[in-house]
């Protein structure tokens, strides 16, 4: 194969490779999970959150909230009504508050993948 | 809460409970509020903190202060939104009565008050009225106002609201701790 060939293909190889790494449910299937945030308090923790889950945070209460890590790793703005988006990218115990209303706080066990 | 505090937020308390007609010493009860009279008193007491919120935005400049005055505007606007919006669909229009002129007229003299103040006697005096002021306005909401509103989307309202400012009335406490 010429240099010009193997150059050509390179990118449907790494398309390939991006297809098969997006198909492959791996050992840690990542989940999106849903909570919720209502009556000025966020919904119970969940005991099966893993690395790479998604937390889907839905805010059914009439005022905005913030999902905010303690160690800086995620800090999200939820306007009344909407949803939030965070990703699991640490294992251990997040704790998180709302920066709007301190006395709401929550906690999530990860576990490793 | 030390003492200075507590004597501050008594008087603030009492100051803010005789708009609702609920000091010990009142006579009568006043009679029980139309849902058309809640509705404005309910407006009428988000405005008041809106109002009070923007003024400490101006004077203040204690961060945790800012952050409570911002947190305030944001939270009390957006209850009244909500509170502008079913009005409109219940076709509803909100009453003016001497509940909400009585609460108007004590915190336009509260924030003539804390005008006249600066730096930490500023926010100080800010946080105490806050708590005083949330503490007689969820007193009101559950002890007159939920019990008698009779529209079901209205008492909804106004139940969602006390749970936001009961929250607003511990921030405020907690901050009476802080502000030195």
């Amino acid at each position: 194969m010429t240099r010009r060939q193997a150059s050509a293909r390179r990118p449907l190889a790494l398309a390939y490779c991006a297809l098969v790494v997006a198909a492959w449910p791996g050992p840690g299937h990542a989940e999106t999970l849903r909570l919720t945030i209502e009556n000025m308090a966020f919904a119970d923790a969940l005991a099966s959150a893993r690395v790479g889950d998604t937390i889907e945070w839905s805010n059914l209460d009439i005022v905005a909230h913030t999902v905010t890590a303690r160690d800086g790793s995620f800090d999200i703005v939820i306007l009344p009504g909407k949803t939030g988006r965070t990703v699991l990218r640490k294992a251990g115990k997040a704790t998180f508050y709302c920066r709007y209303h301190s006395s709401m706080a929550g906690k999530i066990d990860i576990r490793p993948d | 809460m030390d003492i200075l505090t507590t004597v501050r937020h008594a008087a603030a308390t009492a100051f803010v409970l005789a708009a609702f007609g609920t000091t010990p010493g009142s006579a009568q009860p006043a009679p029980k509020p139309t849902d058309p009279q809640i509705a404005h008193i309910a407006y009428t007491a988000d405005d008041i903190d809106i109002k009070n919120a923007k003024l400490a935005l101006e004077k203040s400049r204690n961060k945790e202060v800012r952050a409570f005055a911002d947190d305030m505007v944001r939270d009390h606007t957006a209850v009244n939104v909500r509170a502008l919006a079913l009005v409109g669909k219940l076709k509803v229009t909100p009453e003016d009565n001497p509940t909400s002129q009585s609460l108007v007229k004590q915190q336009d003299a509260e924030r003539a008050k804390l005008a006249s103040l600066s730096g930490s006697a500023f926010d100080k005096a800010y946080v105490a009225n806050e708590a005083a002021y949330h503490g007689a306005v969820n007193g009101a909401l559950e002890t007159t106002l939920i019990p008698a509103s009779q529209n079901a989307e209205l008492k909804s309202l106004l139940q969602s609201g006390l749970g936001i400012f009961q929250e607003h009335q511990k921030h405020a406490e907690h901050l009476a701790t802080l502000v030195k």
